[in-house]
């Protein structure tokens, strides 16, 4: 990093990066688990794309290796959105909040990384022509299953408006400086889907700064424990 | 970083039955050729075909616990995924269970050619009623188990598989042969990330060697038990399902491995491994099958987690595959 006009481009990168490193940590934990094999492999690919997308932005910011396993959580820069557990509480996995979640957070990616793919900087603009693509898929794989749940059962409407309920305050953060263009993404799927938008109040932030929520630094310790037990190893 | 050696070897086995198959589908055989015509003819039973009853019930039984060890074969290495010691790791790991599950996929596609259902054979997964792989009943104990999984346990597979190619059911011999060739990354990956720790920190290369010494005679064992015990052998090899015997492979195996250890700088944890020359091949000592059957059996290390972590996954999953299946039939009336 040299030069402040410069600087301010690799925050924004490592910022995405750090979204998407964290969204691929979240995913992965769906593997043997997803609800049939289809969507496990599905979930697997999505996370495999996120981790893709990360690599690539990190690497614009430094080692990606040295960013990922080296940093404390104050270091990381991802929306609050990006690690909360994809369920209630802490270990808890479910479906109607990965789905709710993933709807949130690829409308949002989409928006950026379309930003990206038109800006003046050719790299960071390859980088986001591809992960644009793979967003699309992304938004539109949350899309079909926000229908399904918001339209299928009375278990599965409750179900994925509690978790609409529980996620929409991260928006804010998540979509700050696209809200309208991430509400006019959103906003039409859960009319769709016949959800009820939640009202905005509160507004929780800080992950861009550094400041994270509880459940970070245990996502972290897991992701970074074997990497840092042998310091200077390769792998 | 060198290859598998004779890795290369069974890729190309598996050209050549891709080729076998290619061309017994242009041989065209007269009218209605009785089943052990097309046997006789190494020609490919087709589902529509007319087969004896033991030869479909065999062929599912198979086919879908092979299906079945895909499924479960993702909990162990899917135990390493969020742990992963580089970004690099961490992709191909994901992306190599990911394909597990994939190749599950087509093999339960390949079972339901023979009259089963997709639900018929969840649920004998789920009820225990179907095996898999004794394998996956072992613990990944630490990051090095990914590689030795890898080399060993895939290479293994692969060693099983890659007659199963030739099988004399058309859909099953064609779905094996993707398997084969996506094994076939499997096991360079294992292998590569093994050989990277083995040349690594004195840490990093005891723990190659703890993973080797955990994971080589379990390998030996998923060839399953000797010839002499073995209960469907000789009715398989006449079917031209089984192309060779448990022993055979098993030795095919052992060949190959010994070499590959070497290059990799770690021991097989087999005082006796020796080349015999009279025989040419190497003596080795044989696994423990009393502890394969009592593995089989359902005592293994890790049968009731795999299991549970199965039914728990199946039964949360059940509310949302309910509204799916509603979603999908209110659309079907607002269509009508």
């Amino acid at each position: 990093m040299s030069g402040l006009a410069e600087r301010a481009t690799t925050v924004d990168l490592l910022a995405l990066g750090d979204d998407a490193l964290i969204a691929a940590q979240r995913l992965a934990e769906w593997v043997s688990r997803a609800p049939t094999l289809e969507e496990d492999v599905a979930l697997a690919n999505i996370a495999l794309d996120q981790l893709g997308a990360a690599r690539m932005l990190l690497a614009t910011a430094g080692d990606e290796d040295e960013l990922a396993y080296r940093r404390d959580d104050r270091g990381f820069r991802n929306c609050l959105l990006a690690e909360l557990p994809l369920g209630p509480g802490r270990g808890d996995l479910d479906f109607g909040w990965t789905m709710t979640w993933l709807l949130m957070l690829s409308a949002a990616q989409l928006l950026r990384y379309t930003d990206l793919a038109a800006g003046a900087d050719e790299h960071a603009a390859g980088i986001g022509a591809k992960a644009v693509k793979e967003s699309t898929y992304h938004l539109d794989h949350a899309t079909q299953w926000m229908l399904r749940l918001g339209g299928g059962t009375e278990q599965s409407h409750r179900r994925v408006q509690e978790a609409l309920d529980g996620l929409w305050p991260y928006g804010h953060e998540l979509a700050e400086g696209i809200r309208d263009r991430w509400l006019a993404l959103v906003e039409p799927v859960l009319a769709e889907a016949g959800l009820t938008r939640p009202a905005d109040r509160w507004r929780p932030d800080g992950g861009r700064a550094g400041r994270h929520t509880e459940h970070l630094s245990f996502l972290l310790a897991e992701m970074q424990s074997l990497h840092r037990a042998h310091p200077g190893a390769q792998w | 970083m060198p290859g598998v050696a004779g890795a290369e070897r069974l890729l190309g086995e598996v050209e050549e039955a891709e080729a076998a198959l290619r061309e017994a589908a242009e041989r065209e055989l007269d009218g209605e050729a009785s089943f052990d015509a097309v046997i006789a003819a190494d020609q490919k039973i087709e589902p529509r075909d007319a087969m004896p009853d033991a030869y479909r019930a065999g062929l599912i039984r198979q086919i879908a616990q092979h299906a079945h060890s895909e499924i479960i074969g993702m909990q162990p290495e899917g135990n390493w995924i969020s742990r992963a010691p580089s970004l690099r790791r961490k992709a191909i790991l994901l992306a190599k269970v990911q394909d597990e599950a994939g190749h599950g996929l087509y093999l339960y596609a390949a079972a339901e050619t023979l009259g089963v259902s997709r639900q018929e054979l969840d649920t004998a997964l789920l009820t225990g009623k179907q095996k898999y792989s004794s394998i996956f009943n072992y613990p990944t104990l630490s990051w090095a188990d990914m590689g030795a999984i890898g080399w060993l346990v895939d290479g293994a597979a692969i060693v099983n598989q890659v007659p199963l190619c030739r099988c004399s059911y058309g859909p099953y011999a064609r779905a094996m042969i993707r398997v084969c060739k996506e094994e076939s990354f499997h096991q360079r990956q294992g292998y590569q990330s093994l050989y990277v720790l083995a040349q690594g920190t004195p840490a990093q290369r005891a723990m190659a060697q703890d993973a080797v010494d955990r994971w080589w005679y379990p390998s030996l064992a998923m060839f399953g038990p000797p010839d002499a015990d073995s209960t469907h052998s000789a009715q398989s090899m006449a079917w031209k399902v089984k192309r060779f015997s448990n022993d055979e492979l098993r030795q095919r195996f052992v060949d190959m491995c010994v070499p590959q250890a070497e290059i990799l700088g770690l021991t097989l944890p087999d005082p006796d491994l020796t080349w015999n020359e009279q025989r040419g091949h190497y003596d080795y000592t044989a696994p423990d099958f009393e502890e394969l059957m009592r593995v089989v059996k359902g005592d293994g290390p890790c049968n009731r987690q795999r299991m549970a972590h199965r039914n728990r996954a199946h039964e949360e999953g059940a509310w949302v595959r309910e509204a799916a299946a509603a979603y999908a039939e209110k659309n079907r009336k607002a269509v009508a």
